[in-house]
């Protein structure tokens, strides 16, 4: 177990090294001169002297008056000081402030609905092996939100329950205008109102590729030699489900590590949908501002969260998979 | 599991008499109700977007008709805000999704493939070392790297092509590991063994030998990744990542946003782009199950 978890770990350091590399690297192998894009950003300085002073500023902050390894030395020791450069698209503010506090509203979202996803997409997949009824009616709508993009459902569901059926549901931002964000029965349900459809939308997007999967693997698990044989012995039929469960749960754990990486993706564009106040808001702000280090910031925030995600499926597949427990390599 | 058929010797004689085995697998998948009607989406799409530029006189940013009009005989699914021909903007962007996917799925399953083979077939360090960097760009998720390269990406680079190479670019951790899993159990196989024997180079006992005895898997890997590549296109474009000047789905969803077609009721503007990449891309994954059926006949329902 401890060789196992050592292994993972060393992993994902050596992806948070490569991460970071590539998110210093990026804006120095990209063609075009990233100093002159933020330049065309700030057209307000009329006089010679702002414009030498606006370049000079940048070109410290990027660091291209050093040479390579330096910049790349300094890069890291900005990120352990947790100074991840000012914001241009919000101008006064820093880059990390900013990603702090949009943090909470993106994992307020994703983190529930992607949990819930998972455990009930497997649920109704285990059953949909077994139910034919089932099996011919969620089956199919499961390939659909599989396939529907994230932000196509979630302006179907702003479509349909807040333009054609008025159903009150507030379609944008986190909370109301009229409250403030505070520990107060009123902030609570207006947030809770403002959370329900992207919640929602997250949730059936993903739902969709859990229950398929796990249908297709509780189907493969109860075609293997040791169902057959279970079932020759005379075990009930029960018993053999169970198993074929434990078995076919395991592919879908190391799926839900992959999964993580697309639903980043989902939940940028679901936050945009609804102009929640997420990180996914944030980057878009930045994408349409060209504010590189906003970007460069949310970059690394998502890198974290995704490592730290994978770090706790891995401790959870310690929890399922007994084999990596007595040291044989689990799958 | 259910009971032993009967043998039906007229039937096996009848289908010995009925010729050669050749057309076998075509005969398996026309059968195949979900490859027929999943790749009889695909095909449909694909007349649309190879016709539909012919169908309209109308580009897709061409401004001058009539604003915000509901789809109507002699504008097919209406027009913009700023009265620009939604149909143009569809078929040009359905031919954009095609090229982009397809291209994209090319690159993702050209490089997921080498790496899978060489880290298969040679084994010891040098799989060590591929899978190594495999696994870390797996776990690194590409969506963040497409959108800090995208946004990089000064404007006059971007376009079809470069959207499609950088999706395809980051695409293929999942390839190479199922390749490697696949190779590593053919690689020890005899005919491999003979091959290496009679003095076959590496590349070619890969090319002839064990690449075509996983065929039907590949395939597959080219579905899946097509249609993930659909998907992921979609979302950048969303994001006004995509070409600047150009259009595609998730460019049209993007201006329907922007320009709150939604709470304006303008649904002719955004739920055809939207539903035609759900419906291509669910009818992928569907021929996908179907033709994983006629590969493997384990799976065929009887």
């Amino acid at each position: 177990m401890i060789r196992y978890l050592a292994r993972k770990t060393l992993l994902y350091i050596l992806t948070f090294i490569a991460a970071v590399s590539v998110d210093w690297a990026i804006p120095r192998v990209m063609p075009g001169d990233p100093i002159q894009g933020l330049m065309a950003r700030f057209s307000v300085p009329s006089n010679a002297q702002q414009v030498q002073g606006l370049m000079s500023f940048f070109t410290e902050a990027f660091g291209f008056d050093k040479p390579l390894w330096r910049q790349y030395l300094g890069f890291w020791q900005s990120l352990i000081d947790g100074d991840l450069g000012p914001s241009i698209a919000y101008p006064g503010s820093a880059v990390t402030s900013l990603l702090l506090h949009a943090a909470p509203y993106t994992l307020a979202l994703v983190v529930p609905a992607t949990i819930l996803s998972y455990v009930v997409g497997n649920r109704l997949g285990a059953l949909a092996a077994r139910r034919k009824v089932l099996d011919n009616t969620f089956i199919p709508a499961a390939y659909i939100f599989t396939a529907t993009p994230y932000m196509f459902l979630a302006i179907m569901l702003v479509y349909i329950l807040a333009f054609r059926i008025n159903t009150g549901l507030p379609v944008s931002g986190a909370y109301a205008f009229s409250v403030q964000p505070s520990w107060t029965w009123e902030f609570a349900t207006s947030f809770s109102a403002h959370w329900l459809l992207p919640f929602l939308s997250l949730f059936l997007v993903q739902l969709g590729g859990w229950a398929i999967g796990m249908r297709n693997m509780i189907i493969f698990e109860l075609e293997a030699d040791y169902a057959n044989y279970l079932q020759a012995l005379g075990a009930p039929t029960k018993l053999v489900r169970k198993y074929a469960y434990r078995n076919a749960v395991l592919p879908q754990m190391s799926g839900l590590a992959l999964a993580l990486g697309v639903v980043v993706g989902g939940q940028i564009v679901t936050e945009v949908v609804f102009g929640y106040p997420g990180l996914g808001q944030l980057i878009f702000t930045a994408i349409n501002n060209r504010d590189f280090f906003l970007l460069q910031g949310a970059f690394l925030f998502i890198i974290v969260g995704v490592l730290i995600a994978n770090f706790v499926v891995d401790l959870l597949y310690v929890v399922v998979d007994p084999r990596t427990r007595v040291g044989i390599q689990g799958s | 599991m259910s009971a032993t058929p009967v043998l039906d010797t007229a039937k096996i004689d009848a289908a010995i008499d009925a010729g050669p085995q050749k057309y076998e697998g075509l005969r398996f998948a026309l059968r195949n109700k979900k490859l027929v009607i999943g790749m009889g989406i695909v095909l449909a799409f694909l007349l649309v977007a190879i016709v539909g530029p012919w169908l309209t006189e109308a580009t897709p940013y061409q401004f001058g008709f009539p604003t915000a009009e509901a789809p109507n005989t002699t504008r097919w699914l209406g027009t913009t805000d700023t009265g620009q021909d939604v149909f143009s903007q569809f078929v040009y962007g359905l031919r954009a999704t095609f090229i982009v996917g397809s291209i994209a799925a090319l690159v993702g399953a050209g490089i997921g493939m080498t790496i899978g083979f060489m880290a298969g077939y040679r084994g010891g360090v040098v799989d060590e070392l591929l899978m190594m960097f495999t696994n870390i760009i797996l776990v690194i998720p590409v969506f963040a790297v497409l959108l800090i390269v995208a946004a990089y990406l000064p404007p006059s680079n971007r376009g079809y092509v470069s959207e499609a190479l950088l999706i395809g670019a980051f695409s293929w951790p999942w390839v190479a590991r199922a390749t490697r899993a696949q190779t590593f159990s053919l690689a020890t196989r005899e005919f491999v063994s003979l091959a290496r024997l009679s003095g076959a180079r590496s590349w070619q006992i890969i090319v002839r030998e064990i690449a075509p005895n996983m065929s039907s898997y590949l395939v597959l890997v080219l579905i899946v990744l097509f249609g993930g590549s659909i998907l992921f296109a979609a979302t950048l474009d969303f994001l006004g990542l995509g070409a600047p000047n150009e259009v595609s789905l998730g460019q049209m969803l993007f201006n329907a946003q922007n320009q709150a077609a939604i709470t304006r009721g303008f649904w002719w503007w955004f739920i055809p782009p939207g539903l035609a990449v759900t419906i291509l891309v669910g009818a992928l994954y569907v021929a996908n199950v179907g033709l994983d059926e006629v590969f493997n006949p384990k799976l065929r329902e009887t």
